[in-house]
Protein backbone atom coordinates (compact mmCIF):
# COMPACT_ATOMS: atom_id res chain seq x y z
CA UNK A 1 0.00 0.00 0.00
CA UNK A 2 3.00 2.25 0.06
CA UNK A 3 3.22 4.95 -2.54
CA UNK A 4 6.70 4.01 -3.59
CA UNK A 5 5.72 0.41 -4.27
CA UNK A 6 6.50 -0.78 -7.77
CA UNK A 7 5.01 -3.58 -9.77
CA UNK A 8 1.53 -5.01 -9.54
CA UNK A 9 0.70 -3.86 -6.07
CA UNK A 10 -2.77 -2.39 -5.83
CA UNK A 11 -2.67 1.39 -5.82
CA UNK A 12 -5.47 3.04 -3.94
CA UNK A 13 -4.64 6.63 -4.80
CA UNK A 14 -6.29 6.96 -8.23
CA UNK A 15 -9.51 5.48 -6.89
CA UNK A 16 -9.52 7.92 -4.04
CA UNK A 17 -9.01 10.80 -6.48
CA UNK A 18 -11.88 9.58 -8.63
CA UNK A 19 -14.21 8.86 -5.75
CA UNK A 20 -15.89 12.27 -5.34
CA UNK A 21 -16.59 12.61 -9.06
CA UNK A 22 -17.81 9.06 -9.38
CA UNK A 23 -20.17 9.42 -6.42
CA UNK A 24 -21.77 12.55 -7.86
CA UNK A 25 -21.88 11.31 -11.45
CA UNK A 26 -23.10 7.92 -10.31
CA UNK A 27 -25.71 9.35 -7.97
CA UNK A 28 -27.02 12.14 -10.16
CA UNK A 29 -26.45 10.98 -13.72
CA UNK A 30 -26.48 7.19 -13.92
CA UNK A 31 -28.69 6.36 -10.95
CA UNK A 32 -31.49 8.73 -12.01
CA UNK A 33 -31.11 7.53 -15.58
CA UNK A 34 -31.76 3.93 -14.57
CA UNK A 35 -34.39 4.91 -12.02
CA UNK A 36 -36.16 6.90 -14.71
CA UNK A 37 -36.40 3.86 -16.93
CA UNK A 38 -37.59 1.70 -14.05
CA UNK A 39 -40.15 4.23 -12.81
CA UNK A 40 -41.48 4.67 -16.32
CA UNK A 41 -42.47 0.98 -16.23
CA UNK A 42 -44.45 1.32 -13.01
CA UNK A 43 -47.43 3.00 -11.50
CA UNK A 44 -46.39 5.66 -8.97
CA UNK A 45 -48.09 7.15 -5.94
CA UNK A 46 -48.39 10.87 -5.20
CA UNK A 47 -44.87 11.11 -3.80
CA UNK A 48 -43.36 9.46 -6.85
CA UNK A 49 -42.69 6.01 -5.42
CA UNK A 50 -43.37 3.03 -7.67
CA UNK A 51 -46.21 0.87 -6.34
CA UNK A 52 -46.88 -1.56 -9.17
CA UNK A 53 -44.99 -2.81 -12.20
CA UNK A 54 -47.03 -2.23 -15.34
CA UNK A 55 -44.56 -2.90 -18.15
CA UNK A 56 -44.94 -0.74 -21.22
CA UNK A 57 -48.41 0.50 -20.27
CA UNK A 58 -47.34 4.08 -19.56
CA UNK A 59 -45.62 4.30 -22.92
CA UNK A 60 -48.67 2.87 -24.69
CA UNK A 61 -50.90 5.40 -22.94
CA UNK A 62 -48.65 8.29 -23.81
CA UNK A 63 -47.88 7.36 -27.37
CA UNK A 64 -51.49 6.71 -28.25
CA UNK A 65 -52.76 9.96 -26.76
CA UNK A 66 -53.31 12.60 -29.39
CA UNK A 67 -52.39 15.24 -26.84
CA UNK A 68 -48.92 13.82 -26.43
CA UNK A 69 -48.40 13.39 -30.14
CA UNK A 70 -49.31 17.04 -30.57
CA UNK A 71 -46.81 17.92 -27.86
CA UNK A 72 -44.12 15.95 -29.64
CA UNK A 73 -44.87 17.53 -32.99
CA UNK A 74 -44.90 20.95 -31.35
CA UNK A 75 -41.52 20.25 -29.76
CA UNK A 76 -40.00 19.60 -33.18
CA UNK A 77 -41.71 22.62 -34.73
CA UNK A 78 -40.44 24.72 -31.85
CA UNK A 79 -36.92 23.47 -32.57
CA UNK A 80 -37.18 24.86 -36.10
CA UNK A 81 -38.78 28.08 -34.90
CA UNK A 82 -35.82 28.62 -32.58
CA UNK A 83 -33.06 27.09 -34.65
CA UNK A 84 -33.59 28.70 -38.04
CA UNK A 85 -33.77 32.36 -37.00
CA UNK A 86 -31.07 31.91 -34.38
CA UNK A 87 -28.73 30.40 -36.96
CA UNK A 88 -29.54 32.77 -39.82
CA UNK A 89 -29.29 35.92 -37.73
CA UNK A 90 -26.25 34.57 -35.91
CA UNK A 91 -24.57 33.87 -39.23
CA UNK A 92 -25.23 37.35 -40.57
CA UNK A 93 -23.91 38.90 -37.37
CA UNK A 94 -20.85 36.67 -37.39
CA UNK A 95 -20.13 37.62 -41.01
CA UNK A 96 -20.41 41.27 -40.04
CA UNK A 97 -17.98 40.81 -37.16
CA UNK A 98 -15.59 38.33 -38.77
CA UNK A 99 -12.88 40.74 -39.81
CA UNK A 100 -10.75 42.14 -37.03
CA UNK A 101 -10.92 45.91 -37.37
CA UNK A 102 -10.52 48.93 -35.20
CA UNK A 103 -13.47 49.03 -32.84
CA UNK A 104 -14.68 45.56 -33.82
CA UNK A 105 -14.72 44.51 -30.18
CA UNK A 106 -17.52 46.97 -29.57
CA UNK A 107 -20.03 45.37 -31.91
CA UNK A 108 -18.69 41.89 -31.22
CA UNK A 109 -19.57 42.41 -27.57
CA UNK A 110 -22.98 43.77 -28.54
CA UNK A 111 -23.69 40.73 -30.73
CA UNK A 112 -22.75 38.23 -28.05
CA UNK A 113 -24.13 39.84 -24.91
CA UNK A 114 -27.53 38.02 -24.92
CA UNK A 115 -25.53 34.98 -23.92
CA UNK A 116 -25.12 36.10 -20.32
CA UNK A 117 -28.65 37.41 -19.90
CA UNK A 118 -30.34 34.64 -17.95
CA UNK A 119 -33.64 33.28 -19.16
CA UNK A 120 -35.59 34.77 -16.25
CA UNK A 121 -34.66 38.46 -16.71
CA UNK A 122 -34.78 38.03 -20.51
CA UNK A 123 -38.31 36.68 -20.26
CA UNK A 124 -39.37 39.50 -17.97
CA UNK A 125 -38.17 42.13 -20.46
CA UNK A 126 -39.72 40.42 -23.47
CA UNK A 127 -42.94 39.92 -21.54
CA UNK A 128 -43.29 43.70 -21.58
CA UNK A 129 -42.22 44.00 -25.22
CA UNK A 130 -45.08 41.62 -26.04
CA UNK A 131 -47.52 43.47 -23.78
CA UNK A 132 -51.02 43.94 -25.21
CA UNK A 133 -52.00 47.45 -26.33
CA UNK A 134 -48.95 49.35 -25.12
CA UNK A 135 -46.13 46.92 -25.91
CA UNK A 136 -43.30 48.00 -28.18
CA UNK A 137 -43.99 45.16 -30.60
CA UNK A 138 -47.56 46.31 -31.14
CA UNK A 139 -46.31 49.84 -31.62
CA UNK A 140 -43.68 48.89 -34.19
CA UNK A 141 -46.01 46.60 -36.16
CA UNK A 142 -48.96 48.96 -35.69
CA UNK A 143 -51.05 46.05 -34.38
CA UNK A 144 -53.09 45.47 -31.27
CA UNK A 145 -52.52 41.86 -30.28
CA UNK A 146 -52.28 40.25 -26.90
CA UNK A 147 -49.36 38.26 -28.31
CA UNK A 148 -48.93 35.88 -25.43
CA UNK A 149 -52.64 35.16 -25.14
CA UNK A 150 -53.11 34.14 -28.77
CA UNK A 151 -52.62 30.37 -29.20
CA UNK A 152 -51.21 30.83 -32.70
CA UNK A 153 -48.78 33.56 -31.73
CA UNK A 154 -47.61 32.62 -28.23
CA UNK A 155 -45.25 29.88 -29.36
CA UNK A 156 -43.59 32.25 -31.81
CA UNK A 157 -43.01 34.67 -28.96
CA UNK A 158 -41.44 31.99 -26.78
CA UNK A 159 -39.31 30.91 -29.76
CA UNK A 160 -38.21 34.49 -30.39
CA UNK A 161 -37.05 34.94 -26.81
CA UNK A 162 -35.24 31.59 -26.88
CA UNK A 163 -33.61 32.42 -30.21
CA UNK A 164 -32.50 35.78 -28.85
CA UNK A 165 -30.97 34.10 -25.80
CA UNK A 166 -29.13 31.63 -28.01
CA UNK A 167 -27.88 34.26 -30.42
CA UNK A 168 -24.67 35.05 -28.55
CA UNK A 169 -23.56 31.43 -28.53
CA UNK A 170 -24.33 31.16 -32.25
CA UNK A 171 -22.24 34.22 -33.03
CA UNK A 172 -19.30 32.99 -30.94
CA UNK A 173 -19.12 29.58 -32.57
CA UNK A 174 -19.68 30.87 -36.08
CA UNK A 175 -17.03 33.53 -35.51
CA UNK A 176 -14.43 30.91 -34.60
CA UNK A 177 -15.38 29.12 -37.81
CA UNK A 178 -15.29 32.17 -40.03
CA UNK A 179 -11.98 33.27 -38.57
CA UNK A 180 -10.43 29.97 -39.64
CA UNK A 181 -10.66 31.25 -43.21
CA UNK A 182 -7.33 32.84 -44.06
CA UNK A 183 -7.38 36.36 -45.42
CA UNK A 184 -4.79 35.47 -48.08
CA UNK A 185 -7.04 32.78 -49.49
CA UNK A 186 -9.94 35.19 -49.80
CA UNK A 187 -7.69 37.85 -51.30
CA UNK A 188 -6.26 35.58 -53.95
CA UNK A 189 -9.78 34.42 -54.82
CA UNK A 190 -10.78 38.04 -55.18
CA UNK A 191 -7.83 38.67 -57.49
CA UNK A 192 -9.02 35.72 -59.55
CA UNK A 193 -12.32 37.49 -59.93
CA UNK A 194 -14.53 35.78 -57.34
CA UNK A 195 -17.30 38.06 -56.07
CA UNK A 196 -18.42 38.38 -52.46
CA UNK A 197 -21.01 35.61 -52.68
CA UNK A 198 -18.72 33.39 -54.70
CA UNK A 199 -16.13 33.64 -51.96
CA UNK A 200 -18.81 33.11 -49.32
CA UNK A 201 -20.27 29.94 -50.82
CA UNK A 202 -17.13 28.33 -52.21
CA UNK A 203 -14.57 29.26 -49.58
CA UNK A 204 -15.96 30.63 -46.34
CA UNK A 205 -18.92 28.32 -45.77
CA UNK A 206 -17.08 25.08 -46.59
CA UNK A 207 -14.19 25.99 -44.30
CA UNK A 208 -16.54 27.00 -41.49
CA UNK A 209 -18.78 23.96 -41.99
CA UNK A 210 -17.78 22.16 -38.75
CA UNK A 211 -18.91 25.16 -36.70
CA UNK A 212 -22.01 25.60 -38.86
CA UNK A 213 -23.08 22.01 -38.26
CA UNK A 214 -22.31 22.31 -34.61
CA UNK A 215 -24.39 25.45 -34.19
CA UNK A 216 -27.39 23.98 -36.01
CA UNK A 217 -27.45 20.99 -33.67
CA UNK A 218 -26.70 23.15 -30.66
CA UNK A 219 -29.82 25.20 -31.41
CA UNK A 220 -32.01 22.12 -31.71
CA UNK A 221 -30.88 20.70 -28.39
CA UNK A 222 -31.19 24.14 -26.77
CA UNK A 223 -34.80 24.38 -27.91
CA UNK A 224 -35.61 21.00 -26.31
CA UNK A 225 -34.27 22.32 -23.02
CA UNK A 226 -36.24 25.57 -23.05
CA UNK A 227 -38.14 25.83 -19.82
CA UNK A 228 -37.80 29.18 -18.04
CA UNK A 229 -39.08 31.12 -21.06
CA UNK A 230 -42.20 28.98 -21.25
CA UNK A 231 -42.75 29.18 -17.53
CA UNK A 232 -42.42 32.96 -17.37
CA UNK A 233 -44.06 33.94 -20.65
CA UNK A 234 -46.98 31.57 -21.10
CA UNK A 235 -47.02 28.83 -18.45
CA UNK A 236 -47.57 26.33 -21.24
CA UNK A 237 -50.70 28.11 -22.39
CA UNK A 238 -52.82 29.53 -23.88
CA UNK A 239 -54.76 26.30 -24.50
CA UNK A 240 -51.54 24.29 -24.17
CA UNK A 241 -50.21 25.94 -27.31
CA UNK A 242 -46.72 26.29 -25.82
CA UNK A 243 -46.55 22.90 -24.16
CA UNK A 244 -43.36 21.28 -25.39
CA UNK A 245 -41.97 17.97 -24.21
CA UNK A 246 -40.07 19.44 -21.29
CA UNK A 247 -43.10 21.43 -20.18
CA UNK A 248 -45.22 18.33 -20.44
CA UNK A 249 -42.75 16.48 -18.17
CA UNK A 250 -42.96 19.31 -15.65
CA UNK A 251 -46.73 19.39 -15.80
CA UNK A 252 -47.18 15.64 -15.40
CA UNK A 253 -44.85 15.57 -12.40
CA UNK A 254 -45.73 18.72 -10.53
CA UNK A 255 -49.28 19.57 -11.55
CA UNK A 256 -50.79 16.14 -12.15
CA UNK A 257 -48.41 14.25 -9.80
CA UNK A 258 -48.07 11.56 -12.45
CA UNK A 259 -44.40 10.84 -11.90
CA UNK A 260 -44.67 7.63 -13.92
CA UNK A 261 -45.78 9.53 -17.02
CA UNK A 262 -43.17 12.21 -16.34
CA UNK A 263 -40.44 9.57 -16.19
CA UNK A 264 -41.62 7.88 -19.36
CA UNK A 265 -41.57 11.24 -21.13
CA UNK A 266 -38.10 11.95 -19.71
CA UNK A 267 -36.92 8.71 -21.28
CA UNK A 268 -38.44 9.82 -24.58
CA UNK A 269 -36.70 13.19 -24.25
CA UNK A 270 -33.41 11.39 -23.64
CA UNK A 271 -33.92 9.19 -26.69
CA UNK A 272 -34.67 12.17 -28.92
CA UNK A 273 -31.64 14.13 -27.79
CA UNK A 274 -29.52 10.98 -28.02
CA UNK A 275 -30.54 10.30 -31.60
CA UNK A 276 -29.94 13.90 -32.57
CA UNK A 277 -26.45 13.99 -31.06
CA UNK A 278 -25.68 10.69 -32.83
CA UNK A 279 -26.71 12.28 -36.13
CA UNK A 280 -24.53 15.25 -35.23
CA UNK A 281 -21.49 13.01 -34.72
CA UNK A 282 -22.19 11.33 -38.03
CA UNK A 283 -22.27 14.70 -39.74
CA UNK A 284 -19.10 15.79 -38.02
CA UNK A 285 -17.38 12.68 -39.29
CA UNK A 286 -18.66 12.62 -42.84
CA UNK A 287 -20.53 15.76 -43.70
CA UNK A 288 -17.74 18.23 -43.22
CA UNK A 289 -16.55 18.96 -46.71
CA UNK A 290 -13.58 20.89 -47.78
CA UNK B 1 -13.42 56.96 -50.38
CA UNK B 2 -12.25 53.80 -48.69
CA UNK B 3 -12.23 55.42 -45.30
CA UNK B 4 -15.75 56.65 -45.80
CA UNK B 5 -16.95 53.17 -46.77
CA UNK B 6 -15.32 51.74 -43.67
CA UNK B 7 -17.04 54.32 -41.51
CA UNK B 8 -20.42 53.51 -43.03
CA UNK B 9 -19.91 49.80 -42.42
CA UNK B 10 -18.85 50.47 -38.87
CA UNK B 11 -21.97 52.51 -38.30
CA UNK B 12 -24.15 49.77 -39.84
CA UNK B 13 -22.59 47.16 -37.58
CA UNK B 14 -23.21 49.33 -34.54
CA UNK B 15 -26.80 49.64 -35.68
CA UNK B 16 -27.09 45.83 -35.89
CA UNK B 17 -25.57 45.58 -32.45
CA UNK B 18 -28.08 48.13 -31.23
CA UNK B 19 -30.92 45.96 -32.52
CA UNK B 20 -29.50 42.92 -30.73
CA UNK B 21 -29.19 44.67 -27.40
CA UNK B 22 -32.39 46.65 -27.79
CA UNK B 23 -34.35 44.46 -25.33
CA UNK B 24 -31.65 45.02 -22.74
CA UNK B 25 -31.66 48.76 -23.32
CA UNK B 26 -35.45 48.82 -23.15
CA UNK B 27 -35.41 46.85 -19.91
CA UNK B 28 -32.94 49.27 -18.35
CA UNK B 29 -35.09 52.26 -19.36
CA UNK B 30 -38.31 50.78 -18.03
CA UNK B 31 -36.66 49.81 -14.77
CA UNK B 32 -36.47 53.51 -13.93
CA UNK B 33 -40.14 54.20 -14.66
CA UNK B 34 -43.46 53.96 -12.91
CA UNK B 35 -46.34 51.88 -14.25
CA UNK B 36 -47.96 54.84 -16.00
CA UNK B 37 -44.86 55.53 -18.12
CA UNK B 38 -44.18 51.84 -18.80
CA UNK B 39 -47.56 51.41 -20.46
CA UNK B 40 -47.58 54.71 -22.25
CA UNK B 41 -48.53 54.72 -25.92
CA UNK B 42 -46.49 55.47 -27.97
CA UNK B 43 -43.74 53.85 -25.88
CA UNK B 44 -41.21 56.16 -24.29
CA UNK B 45 -37.62 55.40 -23.39
CA UNK B 46 -36.80 58.47 -21.38
CA UNK B 47 -38.99 60.69 -19.27
CA UNK B 48 -38.18 63.33 -16.72
CA UNK B 49 -40.01 61.26 -14.13
CA UNK B 50 -37.36 58.56 -14.19
CA UNK B 51 -35.99 57.77 -10.76
CA UNK B 52 -34.16 55.25 -8.62
CA UNK B 53 -37.42 54.55 -6.80
CA UNK B 54 -37.78 51.00 -8.20
CA UNK B 55 -34.25 50.15 -7.20
CA UNK B 56 -34.78 51.56 -3.75
CA UNK B 57 -37.86 49.38 -3.49
CA UNK B 58 -35.97 46.33 -4.73
CA UNK B 59 -33.32 46.80 -2.09
CA UNK B 60 -35.82 47.81 0.56
CA UNK B 61 -38.96 45.73 0.17
CA UNK B 62 -37.74 42.69 -1.77
CA UNK B 63 -35.33 40.34 0.04
CA UNK B 64 -32.89 40.80 -2.80
CA UNK B 65 -29.84 40.53 -0.57
CA UNK B 66 -31.04 37.12 0.55
CA UNK B 67 -31.57 36.09 -3.09
CA UNK B 68 -28.11 37.36 -3.97
CA UNK B 69 -26.50 35.66 -1.03
CA UNK B 70 -28.16 32.38 -1.97
CA UNK B 71 -27.20 32.71 -5.62
CA UNK B 72 -23.58 33.53 -4.87
CA UNK B 73 -23.30 30.74 -2.32
CA UNK B 74 -24.88 28.19 -4.62
CA UNK B 75 -22.81 29.24 -7.65
CA UNK B 76 -19.64 29.49 -5.56
CA UNK B 77 -20.08 26.03 -4.07
CA UNK B 78 -20.79 24.53 -7.49
CA UNK B 79 -17.76 26.11 -9.13
CA UNK B 80 -15.31 25.37 -6.30
CA UNK B 81 -16.49 21.79 -6.00
CA UNK B 82 -16.42 21.22 -9.73
CA UNK B 83 -12.88 22.51 -10.01
CA UNK B 84 -11.69 20.36 -7.13
CA UNK B 85 -13.47 17.14 -8.09
CA UNK B 86 -12.57 17.38 -11.75
CA UNK B 87 -8.92 18.31 -11.13
CA UNK B 88 -8.55 15.26 -8.91
CA UNK B 89 -10.27 12.96 -11.36
CA UNK B 90 -8.44 14.37 -14.38
CA UNK B 91 -5.18 13.89 -12.55
CA UNK B 92 -5.99 10.25 -11.83
CA UNK B 93 -6.87 9.64 -15.46
CA UNK B 94 -3.67 11.28 -16.69
CA UNK B 95 -0.89 10.26 -14.32
CA UNK B 96 -1.97 6.86 -13.03
CA UNK B 97 -2.22 3.43 -14.52
CA UNK B 98 -4.79 1.37 -12.66
CA UNK B 99 -7.23 -1.43 -13.08
CA UNK B 100 -10.48 -0.28 -14.61
CA UNK B 101 -9.07 3.00 -15.87
CA UNK B 102 -10.49 2.58 -19.34
CA UNK B 103 -14.02 1.52 -18.37
CA UNK B 104 -14.18 4.27 -15.76
CA UNK B 105 -13.13 6.86 -18.31
CA UNK B 106 -15.70 5.57 -20.77
CA UNK B 107 -18.26 5.92 -17.98
CA UNK B 108 -17.26 9.55 -17.51
CA UNK B 109 -17.60 10.16 -21.25
CA UNK B 110 -20.93 8.36 -21.32
CA UNK B 111 -22.26 10.61 -18.57
CA UNK B 112 -22.00 13.51 -21.01
CA UNK B 113 -24.50 11.82 -23.28
CA UNK B 114 -27.26 12.00 -20.69
CA UNK B 115 -28.81 15.48 -20.67
CA UNK B 116 -29.61 16.83 -17.26
CA UNK B 117 -33.16 17.69 -18.26
CA UNK B 118 -34.09 14.04 -18.67
CA UNK B 119 -32.81 13.32 -15.15
CA UNK B 120 -34.58 16.21 -13.45
CA UNK B 121 -37.58 14.30 -12.14
CA UNK B 122 -35.58 11.42 -10.68
CA UNK B 123 -33.03 13.79 -9.17
CA UNK B 124 -35.81 15.83 -7.63
CA UNK B 125 -37.24 12.69 -6.06
CA UNK B 126 -33.78 11.77 -4.75
CA UNK B 127 -33.32 15.18 -3.16
CA UNK B 128 -36.80 14.95 -1.64
CA UNK B 129 -36.01 11.48 -0.35
CA UNK B 130 -32.86 12.79 1.31
CA UNK B 131 -34.95 15.63 2.81
CA UNK B 132 -32.66 18.17 1.18
CA UNK B 133 -35.23 20.48 -0.37
CA UNK B 134 -34.72 24.09 0.72
CA UNK B 135 -31.06 23.47 1.57
CA UNK B 136 -27.85 24.61 -0.10
CA UNK B 137 -26.80 20.99 -0.37
CA UNK B 138 -29.97 20.17 -2.28
CA UNK B 139 -29.40 23.11 -4.59
CA UNK B 140 -25.84 22.09 -5.40
CA UNK B 141 -25.43 18.34 -4.92
CA UNK B 142 -26.09 17.20 -8.52
CA UNK B 143 -23.66 19.82 -9.84
CA UNK B 144 -20.62 19.14 -7.66
CA UNK B 145 -18.93 17.16 -10.41
CA UNK B 146 -19.43 16.61 -14.09
CA UNK B 147 -17.97 14.57 -16.87
CA UNK B 148 -17.31 17.47 -19.17
CA UNK B 149 -14.94 19.31 -16.79
CA UNK B 150 -13.07 16.09 -16.10
CA UNK B 151 -12.69 15.50 -19.80
CA UNK B 152 -11.47 19.02 -20.56
CA UNK B 153 -8.98 19.13 -17.70
CA UNK B 154 -7.68 15.71 -18.62
CA UNK B 155 -7.07 16.94 -22.16
CA UNK B 156 -5.10 19.76 -20.63
CA UNK B 157 -3.12 17.64 -18.19
CA UNK B 158 -2.13 15.34 -21.04
CA UNK B 159 -0.12 18.20 -22.52
CA UNK B 160 2.08 18.39 -19.42
CA UNK B 161 5.44 16.85 -20.45
CA UNK B 162 6.02 13.38 -19.07
CA UNK B 163 9.62 14.34 -18.26
CA UNK B 164 8.36 16.92 -15.82
CA UNK B 165 6.43 14.25 -13.99
CA UNK B 166 9.33 11.82 -14.03
CA UNK B 167 11.77 14.43 -12.77
CA UNK B 168 9.45 15.32 -9.95
CA UNK B 169 9.12 11.67 -8.95
CA UNK B 170 12.91 11.39 -8.79
CA UNK B 171 12.99 14.50 -6.65
CA UNK B 172 10.59 12.76 -4.31
CA UNK B 173 7.59 14.90 -5.11
CA UNK B 174 4.36 13.19 -4.09
CA UNK B 175 1.32 13.02 -6.35
CA UNK B 176 -0.62 15.49 -4.26
CA UNK B 177 2.34 17.86 -4.36
CA UNK B 178 2.68 17.55 -8.12
CA UNK B 179 -1.02 18.20 -8.61
CA UNK B 180 -1.14 21.22 -6.33
CA UNK B 181 2.26 22.75 -7.14
CA UNK B 182 2.66 21.93 -10.83
CA UNK B 183 -0.30 20.46 -12.75
CA UNK B 184 -2.90 22.83 -11.31
CA UNK B 185 -0.86 26.04 -11.74
CA UNK B 186 0.18 25.09 -15.29
CA UNK B 187 -3.45 24.71 -16.31
CA UNK B 188 -4.57 27.83 -14.46
CA UNK B 189 -6.05 29.55 -17.49
CA UNK B 190 -7.96 26.47 -18.63
CA UNK B 191 -9.30 26.01 -15.13
CA UNK B 192 -10.24 29.67 -14.92
CA UNK B 193 -12.17 29.47 -18.19
CA UNK B 194 -13.93 26.38 -17.00
CA UNK B 195 -14.72 27.96 -13.66
CA UNK B 196 -16.04 31.16 -15.19
CA UNK B 197 -18.26 29.23 -17.56
CA UNK B 198 -19.52 27.06 -14.71
CA UNK B 199 -20.18 30.18 -12.65
CA UNK B 200 -22.28 31.89 -15.30
CA UNK B 201 -24.20 28.64 -15.84
CA UNK B 202 -24.82 28.22 -12.14
CA UNK B 203 -25.73 31.86 -11.69
CA UNK B 204 -28.30 31.62 -14.46
CA UNK B 205 -29.84 28.32 -13.36
CA UNK B 206 -33.61 28.31 -13.26
CA UNK B 207 -35.23 24.89 -13.49
CA UNK B 208 -33.42 23.09 -10.68
CA UNK B 209 -33.68 25.82 -8.02
CA UNK B 210 -37.34 26.21 -8.93
CA UNK B 211 -37.93 22.54 -8.16
CA UNK B 212 -35.98 22.25 -4.93
CA UNK B 213 -36.84 25.51 -3.17
CA UNK B 214 -40.13 26.48 -1.61
CA UNK B 215 -39.09 28.92 1.09
CA UNK B 216 -38.51 32.52 0.13
CA UNK B 217 -35.36 32.49 2.26
CA UNK B 218 -33.77 29.87 0.01
CA UNK B 219 -34.64 31.34 -3.37
CA UNK B 220 -32.04 32.42 -5.88
CA UNK B 221 -32.14 35.70 -7.74
CA UNK B 222 -33.49 34.09 -10.93
CA UNK B 223 -36.37 32.44 -9.12
CA UNK B 224 -37.00 35.58 -7.09
CA UNK B 225 -37.28 37.67 -10.27
CA UNK B 226 -39.76 35.22 -11.74
CA UNK B 227 -41.85 35.18 -8.60
CA UNK B 228 -41.98 38.97 -8.51
CA UNK B 229 -43.26 38.99 -12.08
CA UNK B 230 -45.97 36.44 -11.35
CA UNK B 231 -47.11 38.05 -8.11
CA UNK B 232 -50.56 39.55 -7.98
CA UNK B 233 -50.71 43.12 -9.25
CA UNK B 234 -47.02 43.13 -10.06
CA UNK B 235 -45.34 46.50 -10.38
CA UNK B 236 -43.37 45.95 -13.58
CA UNK B 237 -40.94 48.76 -12.92
CA UNK B 238 -39.97 47.00 -9.74
CA UNK B 239 -39.80 43.61 -11.49
CA UNK B 240 -37.49 45.07 -14.13
CA UNK B 241 -35.31 46.72 -11.53
CA UNK B 242 -34.90 43.31 -9.91
CA UNK B 243 -34.21 41.71 -13.30
CA UNK B 244 -31.58 44.32 -14.13
CA UNK B 245 -29.96 43.85 -10.74
CA UNK B 246 -29.83 40.12 -11.49
CA UNK B 247 -28.30 40.70 -14.91
CA UNK B 248 -25.65 43.20 -13.86
CA UNK B 249 -23.08 40.82 -12.30
CA UNK B 250 -23.27 38.50 -15.31
CA UNK B 251 -22.69 41.42 -17.68
CA UNK B 252 -19.74 42.66 -15.63
CA UNK B 253 -18.21 39.18 -15.74
CA UNK B 254 -18.84 39.06 -19.46
CA UNK B 255 -17.24 42.39 -20.23
CA UNK B 256 -14.13 41.81 -18.14
CA UNK B 257 -13.72 38.08 -18.57
CA UNK B 258 -15.01 37.78 -22.12
CA UNK B 259 -11.94 36.05 -23.56
CA UNK B 260 -11.68 33.53 -20.77
CA UNK B 261 -15.41 32.90 -20.63
CA UNK B 262 -15.66 32.35 -24.36
CA UNK B 263 -12.75 29.92 -24.20
CA UNK B 264 -14.56 27.96 -21.51
CA UNK B 265 -17.74 27.87 -23.55
CA UNK B 266 -16.07 26.72 -26.72
CA UNK B 267 -14.23 24.02 -24.79
CA UNK B 268 -17.38 23.05 -22.96
CA UNK B 269 -19.53 22.75 -26.02
CA UNK B 270 -17.16 20.97 -28.38
CA UNK B 271 -16.85 17.89 -26.25
CA UNK B 272 -16.19 14.20 -26.95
Amino acid sequence: MKKSSKGKKWEWQPYLLLLPSLIIIGGFVFFPFIKNIYTSLTLTNASGNPIKFVGMRNYMKILTSSEFRETLLRTFKFALMVGIPSFVIGFVLALAAAEHKRGSRIYETMFTIPLVIAAAPASVIWYLIFAPHAGVLNYVLKTDYAWLAEPKMAIWCVAAVTAWSGLGMNVIFLLTGLRNVSAELLESAQLDGAGYFGRLFYITIPIASPQIFFVIFYNIVLSFQTFAQIRLLTNGGPYQSTRTLIWSIYEEAFRNTRFDYACAQSVILFLIIFVITRIQFLFEKKGVNY
Amino acid sequence: MRKRKEAIFFFLKLLLGGLVIFPLFYGVCLSFMGMADIFKMPPVFFTDRMSWKNYQAVFGRVPIFTYFKNTLLVSGIQVAAQIITSSLAAYAFTFFEFKGKKPLFVLVLASMMIPYESNLISNYLTICGLKLTDTYLGLTLPFLANGMSIFILRQFYMTIPRELKEASVIDGCSHMNFLVRIAFPISKSATASLGLYAFVNAYNQYFWPLLVTNKDAMRTIQIGTGILKDSEGADYGLVLAAAMTAVLPAIIIFIFGQKSLVKGMVAGAVKG
